[in-house]
């Protein structure tokens, strides 16, 4: 259920962004979500591409900073308290959050959270029958 | 490991004895351009002086200083001591700041840049086995074949290959099995890097020396050239008014260079009152050449800050030491009323784990007050995805250099590889409040 996120360091310039999404469209890389956080000095790109690896490779190649690192991403359904209930799963095992990032196409939320305890956020998921999407899932999308 | 000495009777002179070889070249040396030189006769004659003043090398304070400005106000050839048709080679500066500058070899002058740059080889344990790949410059800069009369002296097998095209650098440094490298120390820097990147692995290269100079490098990026290239980097000093690469160099104990004295006698002034400074004191380093035919050169006012050292040097040279040169006089910035040299940033970076001696300088003046901006790369194996990490390298950046400079300066984070690299000379400050 671990999803491999890729992150890459960014300056604050004008296309910088494009430019990336650029250079995976060309190497036939799907990008299924992505989020940016910014600075007022650089940014990060935060994205969870079709094939981790490869993109980290070319990115690499085009003089990226380049990081992959594990999320977990699930779905709640989209109502009003919903993400709530499910953070307060976490909070109450006393699993912190770094970031999340998320959206709600329908009748679902979907949610990708980047926690400092992977693993036990996973299982407690799992012991709440919250439904987790894997990878392959995600990368369908 | 005990290195070899190219000309033992002057390179291990007592001092005494380099004193009575200075001061006959001295006399002879002011008597031609008092002669043959209308410009130096007159500056002398303004002074009073006439070559009969000058008898020994205390009397060197006496004459007047030459500048850079002086090369070009007699453009192309008017400090010439010699008529052209004596004159075999002719280099020039690049002239980037105003009129280039223009300096002519008689043959002999050839011959002594040939001896100087073989002493310096010699120095660093190049011989006749040895191939050296010359990766300076060929043509009007003095870099490139400075080397390579040196590199024929001592009998290695010379690899002109001039400076730029990395990728062929690399090819020729692996296919002939080159065993030394000289260029600027950013390009060594610069290949090193291009090393890593290639399918080249280290352990196939023979190199094992590096001949690095024309351009001020600290001891910290000697250690760090040294430590990616896995070779043994030598500093040389020089400059075409003086003569080019070979005015002085490293020996094995890398303890200051030693000027070639019996042919550019070093003085250290203070750049303010030009006044000569007792031994040890740091200084502007002033030379006058004492067999310099073409172009002889009477204190000529390098704007490089430097030490003297006169003690025998444990390689057995009694040949004065300078330092390494770090900052000039002109490299000076002068932010809020402090001195700053860029090799004071270039160090602090050096020992920090967390990044690249790649950084820029941009100096700007914003509402009257002068501001410093450091660009420094954020390399893809410091990288982390947390927002907290990098600015706490940003803040560990910027404290370390305030707390060495003391100057507030606002780190910025780039991406790797977005700093310019140079093929040359390193340009590592952007001074706008010179562009206004």
């Amino acid at each position: 259920m671990i999803i491999k996120q890729l992150s890459v360091f960014l300056e604050n310039r004008a296309g910088r962004l494009n430019e990336v999404f650029g250079i995976l469209g060309q190497a036939n890389i799907n990008v299924s979500a992505c989020s940016v956080a910014d600075t007022s000095e650089f940014g990060i790109l935060r994205m969870i591409v079709s094939d981790p690896e490869k993109a980290r490779a070319i990115l690499k190649e085009n003089l990226f900073s380049v990081n992959v690192n594990d999320v977990i991403s699930f779905a709640t359904p989209n109502t009003p308290g919903a993400l709530s209930r499910t953070l307060e799963i976490l909070s109450d095992a006393g699993i912190g959050i770094e970031y999340l990032y998320g959206f709600s196409p329908g009748d679902k939320s979907f949610i990708v959270l980047k926690s400092d305890n992977i693993e036990k956020a996973i299982e407690e998921l799992q012991k709440h029958e919250m439904e987790l999407i894997s990878a392959s899932d995600l990368y369908k999308f | 490991m005990e290195l070899s000495i190219w000309n033992r009777h002057f390179e291990t002179m007592p001092r005494e004895q380099m004193r009575e070889v200075q001061s006959d070249r001295l006399r002879d040396t002011v008597e031609r351009v008092y002669y043959n030189v209308p410009y130096y006769r007159a500056k002398m004659q303004e002074k009073g002086l006439g070559p009969e003043h000058i008898q020994t090398v205390d009397d060197l304070k006496l004459l007047p200083f030459t500048t850079k400005q002086d090369l070009r106000d007699n453009y192309p050839f008017g400090l010439f001591a010699l008529p052209m048709s004596e004159i075999i080679r002719l280099h020039a500066s690049s002239g980037t700041t105003g009129r280039p500058t223009v300096v002519g070899y008689s043959r002999r002058d050839i011959a002594v840049w040939s001896e100087v740059m073989a002493r310096t080889l010699t120095g660093a344990g190049v011989g006749k086995n040895d191939f050296i790949q010359i990766a300076y410059g060929y043509g009007l800069f003095t870099g490139g074949l400075g080397l390579h009369y040196g590199g024929e002296k001592v009998g290695a097998s010379v690899i002109p290959i001039s400076g730029g095209n990395t990728k062929r650098q690399l090819q020729l440094m692996n296919d002939f099995g080159s065993t030394v490298l000289a260029c600027t120390p950013s390009y060594a820097s610069y290949l090193a890097e291009a090393i890593e990147e290639s399918d080249i692995e280290r352990d196939a290269l023979k190199l094992k020396v590096g001949i690095f100079g024309a351009e001020p490098w600290t001891d910290n990026m000697r250690r760090e050239i040294e430590k990616k290239l896995r070779i043994k980097a030598f500093d040389i000093y020089g400059l075409s008014e003086i003569i080019g690469p070979g005015v002085s160099f490293d020996c094995e104990y890398q303890n200051g260079l030693h000027i070639n004295e019996d042919h550019f006698i070093p003085e250290i002034i203070d750049p303010d009152t030009l006044e000569v400074l007792p031994e040890g004191e740091l200084g502007e380093l002033v030379f006058t050449t004492v067999t310099k035919e073409g172009l002889p050169i009477i204190r000529y006012r390098t704007r490089d800050l430097t030490r003297l050292h006169f003690d025998t040097c444990r390689c057995g040279r009694t040949l004065v030491r300078m330092d390494k040169c770090t900052g000039r006089s002109d490299d000076m910035l002068i932010i809020r009323g402090v001195n700053l040299f860029p090799s004071q940033i270039e160090s602090v970076l050096l020992e920090m784990d967390e990044t690249t001696p790649h950084y820029l300088l941009v100096v700007d003046r914003i509402n009257n007050l002068d501001t410093l901006e450091l660009h420094v790369e954020v390399e893809d194996r410091f990288y982390q995805d947390k927002i907290s990490e990098l600015q706490n390298l940003g803040k560990k950046i910027k404290n370390q250099i305030e707390s060495t400079i003391g100057l507030s300066v606002n780190v910025k984070l780039v991406e790797p590889k977005t700093i310019e690299r140079s093929e040359g000379k390193a340009k590592r400050v952007i001074d706008k409040r010179k562009m206004e």
